[in-house]
């Protein structure tokens, strides 16, 4: 199996630097900006870019964590069950504006399901998406706001995000699916 | 690794030991807990959390199980369990249709199996079920493709009553490995009783039961290979003696006119858990009963409504945890 590693620790950290200052430069009222983390690597991306946020900008955003488990169309069909995990908003998120934080767009439907999630908690004024991978295949007519790296990719092809916070490295490296997981 | 204040902030851990997925589950139905793993249960807690979260939100409503319809089929009456199933499934939103023996085809002599049947016909995913013949979910599950839960059959298990008190205790104390429980009252009577010695023991708890030798199953406290160890102790004072978890139970008025007890006033005097009996536990012990409770009977008023007394708790965690298990099932069923 050949693994390649396509983005290193000091490539993830630049990256996610470079989309912080997007997001501070598309969002003009950063007041109203909340990021949240979809579990389970989406959660310590919204921190990291929170962090950069208060560094580059000076104010503190709240970030929160999704769980879309529930909110999931495809259930019945798993081979593995999701393990729920825990949902927690800081504030209402009524007027907000909400950038979803996740590491691969793949489908496009985790993102569906977490704006049924999010818009099931409120109103808020606007929802974008950052990822850290694009990889192509939507499913759905869904796009990314900001994106880290464009990953043209086979559906028979893996990436794997790996993370200091889950994973003990930052590192994202792709591979050919093992063949065992393609009948998922 | 950079380090902020969000870093440390306790509300969002990213829980690294959790997987992402898990194949632990091995259940279609659930019909007891005596065939139940540590994990599958602890798999059980971490979902209730999660159901908690939803069901502290304005809008208590996540659409998982849109599309799946759960019939609840009594034929005993109930109160809060299936208040709770139903509750359960609407928060999920399941279909629920509700049927009472007393009220159905049953009263016209319909048998159990035939009654499955037209379940079936009707397309239930899930059927939650109350008997008072032990083992009848277990019969269901043969003529009965969707999945069976078992909400009390006879003298014999109640295990969705034992997940939800495992549950609640978990929630105060982290975990149950090494705490003493007591169980007191008609344990013979008392399906709670026996799915909670599963739990309890199945999670490391000691367990000690406390009643009179009449309301002692025959064979139990012997070792048994097929049934977990208990203590017995028939005195009150001794068995409460430096306990975590007291159970109580409802005596089981209907079914004493055998000549099981002298005299209900007699057993009040033995049995009833009082402030003065309860002090001999540990000062933050946890006082359950499955409810409904007979106050003045098994548990005094003052006891039952105590500071100690978590009944309430029971009931709200009733609902997180029969969600949890709806969606757990939902996740085994493959199309």
């Amino acid at each position: 199996m050949s693994i390649k590693v396509i983005m290193t620790q000091e490539d993830i950290r630049r990256t996610l630097a470079r989309i912080a200052h997007e997001i501070i430069e598309r969002n003009k009222v950063i007041e109203h900006l909340m990021l949240v983390g979809m579990h389970t690597r989406g959660v310590p991306l919204a921190k990291r870019l929170a962090a950069n946020i208060e560094d580059f900008a000076g104010l503190k955003i709240p970030v929160g964590a999704l769980d879309i488990s529930f909110y999931r169309d495809d259930l019945s069909s798993l081979n593995l069950q999701p393990v729920v995990k825990r949902t927690d908003i800081p504030a209402n998120i009524d007027g907000k504006s909400i950038v979803l934080v996740d590491d691969v767009l793949y489908t496009g439907r985790s993102i569906r399901a977490a704006m049924d999630a999010l818009t099931d908690l409120g109103r808020p004024q606007l929802i974008q998406l950052a990822v850290l991978i694009d990889r192509g295949h939507r499913e759905l007519p869904i796009r990314a706001d900001y994106v880290g790296k464009n990953m043209p990719s086979s559906r028979h092809e893996e990436i794997q995000v790996k993370l200091e916070e889950t994973d003990g490295i930052d590192e994202v490296a792709i591979f050919p699916m093992p063949v065992d997981k393609e009948g998922k | 690794m950079r380090t902020t204040q969000q870093k440390d902030d306790p509300t969002l851990q990213i829980e690294p030991g959790v997987p992402e997925t898990t194949s632990i589950w091995q259940h279609h139905h659930i019909l007891d807990i005596d065939d139940f793993t540590q994990e599958e249960i602890e798999h059980v807690f971490h979902t209730t959390q999660a159901m908690k979260e939803v069901m502290s939100r304005p809008i208590k409503r996540v659409p998982t199980l849109r599309g799946k319809t759960l019939i609840t089929l009594f034929y005993e009456p109930s109160t809060r369990t299936r208040l709770s199933f139903e509750l359960a499934a609407k928060n999920l939103s399941a279909d629920v249709v509700s049927l009472s023996a007393s009220v159905s085809s049953v009263a016209k002599g319909e048998s159990l199996v035939d009654t499955l049947g037209t379940l079936q016909a009707l397309g239930a995913d899930i059927v939650v079920m109350r008997h008072p013949q032990s083992g009848a979910p277990y019969i269901a599950t043969k003529y009965i493709e969707a999945s069976m839960v078992n909400a009390g059959d006879g003298w014999h298990a109640h295990p969705t009553q034992a997940l939800l008190d495992l549950y609640t205790i978990h929630e105060h104390r982290g975990s149950l490995k090494g705490l003493k429980a007591v169980i007191i009252g008609d344990i013979m009577h008392s399906r709670v009783a026996r799915s909670n010695i599963w739990g309890l023991t199945t999670m490391g708890a000691e367990v000690t039961l406390c009643c009179p030798p009449t309301l002692l199953p025959a064979g139990l406290g012997r070792q048994h290979h097929h049934f977990p160890s208990v203590s017995i102790e028939p005195d009150i004072e001794l068995a409460l003696d430096g306990v975590d978890v007291v159970m109580t139970l409802r005596l089981q008025l209907e079914r004493q006119q055998s000549g099981l007890l002298p005299s209900i006033r007699e057993y009040i005097q033995l049995y009833q858990l009082t402030e003065a009996r309860l002090a001999r536990a540990k000062p933050d012990a946890l006082v359950f009963h499955p409810g409904p409770v007979n106050e003045g009977i098994e548990i005094s008023p003052a006891v039952a409504h105590g500071p100690q007394s978590v009944i309430n708790e029971q009931v709200t965690n009733g609902v997180a945890v029969r969600m949890a298990l709806l969606y757990i099932l939902a996740g085994s069923q493959k199309q």
